[in-house]
């Protein structure tokens, strides 16, 4: 990949070096999710990507990001951690990241540099497991039409994918957009603390 | 308004008269189970958020996964949920009393119906078996519902499985859920909770209950659930805790207008002994159509079948037998209590005797852990629940998901091998 978006964009990826050390004060407000995304697409667009295969459980006797982030793949794409670079776009089929209720396939992704997983749909725990760490997913039923290592732009606004021609996806329900938009579950539950019991 | 079961547990734990699919809601969760895993990330979570454990009794630790302790990286993991449970007064089940999460959970006595239980291990799904909510989730959930008591849910449509009719010899609660997954795919019940019902499952052990709900998740499901009965009832007498031998439990059933994303109508006889291909644990073929498959290892154990109806179950078909010559068969016992009774019964002399070999309790090889892992090239038939590429050891080897029947008749023989088909036990 020559002309790779890291060298032009203007988008740096707020990626956490520590899954165990969030430092809540940084996170209170996740910008990412009021402008354009401009990133390079992976394309891995088979069905039913399971977190086996995002971060084998032979890895799971580590739990910090940059660890985890060395096998990143692994099982599915030996040369994944030479193509991907800070800020990418993981685009896949339906199903993605189901198996395990790991959350360490969302560590192992985000430690690699990816910014955000496009797919046809989501399996349930990774779903929940990324907006829990404010981490972007995107349900898109078209985008694995996308060549892979081509340029994408998404707008989360207006809900498409531009990568020559446009796709169109249905925008994050408003509680995700809210857990996403606050950097995660942790810093939602500060931000509302009676909310949850904390009385 | 008529609800299924789950919605009444989930209205219920929100404190709502009713909720509807779709509704985002925060529960309070009755049990958080912790394992050797996924728990350290969320220690780290509540402690660098400032939060306290909020019912430590609430809260049970049981170490499974690479138990006992594989490597420096898996003890030190152990040794800092062991020093945190200490400090926070939380229950630990050491070595000697330990078991694989999901089979020591109900058989210790904090399965309850009506229930929410919770546990960073998506085969969490196995305690709907009981009549509660039981659904696995992440870390960070780990550390929100450790430190608040409550946990936020979409509520799940259910799909509902109407299973009827008796099931014909050698075929069991493994191969019907082989069966489902292989009727609706690893995604048909994304979301959704799985209501298994009918007369097949009214007459089903706890056990057999546990082995179907454990595989919701292989079909997408947030959940498996059966409604309680008798037979759940005397389980719960047998295993109650000595604090719960007074308190009464919500034995909850769906209403009669309860509605349904889709419903399922299965007949019990139509299902034959089924082994799951690589590399989904929908690809279903008839056992009796692999017999050219050879084996390399045979894997008794799991919280899919590790319990000791199905350590009974292969036992049935390598009494006075010896396993092929090449093959290495693997029994686990699921817990400490499952292996002693299993001794007891003269199990685990069967499984000797036959050539085989039996561990203590432990995740171990199921998730491609240790005490078992294939090499490149090397065949499995296992009584887990995945048969992903790279499962139980290296990416180019291949995990074949059976019934204990299947697997130990498959021990015998060095081939893949239908129970229905052998000389085994014909006392069913």
């Amino acid at each position: 990949m020559n002309n790779h978006p890291n060298n032009d964009s203007p988008i740096e990826s707020d990626c956490h070096n520590n899954a165990c050390s969030i430092d809540i004060n940084n996170l209170t407000e996740n910008k990412e999710m009021d402008q354009k995304i401009y990133a390079y697409a992976h394309m891995y667009p088979k069905d039913h990507i399971n977190t086996d295969e995002i971060i084998p459980a032979r890895y799971l006797n580590m739990d910090k990001e940059e660890d985890l982030a060395k096998h990143a793949m692994e099982d599915l794409d030996l040369n994944f951690l030479t193509k991907v670079k800070k800020g990418d776009v993981i685009i896949a089929g339906e199903d993605f990241g189901c198996g395990s209720s790991r959350e360490h396939a969302i560590w192992a992704l985000r430690g690699a540099g990816v910014r955000c997983v496009i797919a046809k749909s989501f399996a349930r725990i990774f779903f929940r497991n990324a907006i829990n760490n404010g981490f972007l997913v995107i349900e898109c039923p078209n985008a694995t039409e996308i060549k892979d290592g081509s340029k994408v732009e998404i707008d989360l606004d207006s809900g498409t994918i531009k990568s020559g021609q446009s796709y169109n996806f249905s925008p994050l329900s408003d509680f995700a957009k809210e857990l996403i938009k606050c950097g995660g579950l942790m810093n939602h539950i500060k931000n509302d603390n009676n909310k949850y019991g904390n009385n | 308004m008529d609800m299924t079961i789950t919605e009444k547990i989930l209205a219920k734990h929100s404190g709502k008269e009713k909720v509807i699919p779709g509704e985002i809601i925060n529960a309070d969760i009755d049990v958080i189970m912790c394992h050797d895993v996924t728990t350290t990330p969320a220690i780290d979570l509540i402690e660098s958020n400032q939060m306290k454990v909020k019912y430590p009794e609430r809260v049970v630790v049981m170490p499974d996964h690479f138990v006992p302790n594989k490597d420096i990286k898996s003890a030190e993991m152990v040794k800092k949920i062991r020093d945190w449970a200490k400090t926070n007064k939380i229950t630990f089940y050491e070595l000697g009393t330990h078991g694989v999460c999901h089979a020591l959970l109900p058989e210790q006595g904090y399965v309850k119906p009506g229930e929410t239980i919770i546990c960073g291990d998506s085969h969490t799904c196995t305690h709907g078996a009981f009549g509660a909510f039981s659904t696995g989730i992440g870390s960070t959930d780990l550390a929100a519902a450790l430190g608040t008591g409550k946990l936020w849910f979409k509520v799940p449509p259910t799909i509902k499985f109407n299973i009827n009719g008796t099931l014909r010899a050698h075929v069991y609660a493994k191969d019907v859920i082989l069966h489902i997954l292989s009727l609706i795919g690893v995604d048909g019940a994304m979301y959704a909770a799985m209501e298994f019902s009918g007369d097949t499952i009214r007459s089903m052990s706890m056990e057999s209950r546990m082995t179907l709900c454990n595989m919701a998740i292989e079909a997408g499901g947030k959940s498996g659930i059966i409604e309680p009965d008798e037979i759940t009832l005397s389980y719960l007498k047998a295993h109650n805790k000595e604090s719960d031998k007074n308190k009464s439990f919500d034995y909850l059933k769906s209403d009669q207008g309860a509605r349904y994303l889709k419903v399922y109508d299965i007949n019990a006889s139509d299902i034959i002994p089924i082994v799951s291909v690589p590399s989904l644990p929908s690809n279903a073929k008839k056992a009796s159509e692999l017999n050219n498959i050879k084996i390399d290892q045979a894997y008794i154990g799991s919280c899919t079948n590790g319990r000791l109806e199905d350590l009974q179950i292969a036992a049935r078909f390598l009494k006075n037998k010896k396993i092929a010559k090449g093959v290495r068969l693997i029994v686990v016992p699921a817990t400490t209590e499952i292996w002693k009774q299993a001794n007891k019964e003269g199990l685990l002399d069967i499984f000797m005797e036959a050539g085989g070999t039996v561990s203590t309790p432990t995740c171990g090889a199921c998730l491609g852990g240790h005490m078992g892992i294939l090499a490149k090239g090397e065949r499995c038939i296992s009584t887990t629940n995945r048969n992903f590429v790279g499962r139980m050891g290296h990416p180019e080897s291949e995990v074949y998901l059976a019934s204990p029947a299947t697997a130990a008749a498959s021990a015998v023989t060095g081939r893949i091998t239908c129970p229905q088909l052998t000389n085994g036990d014909q006392h069913e």
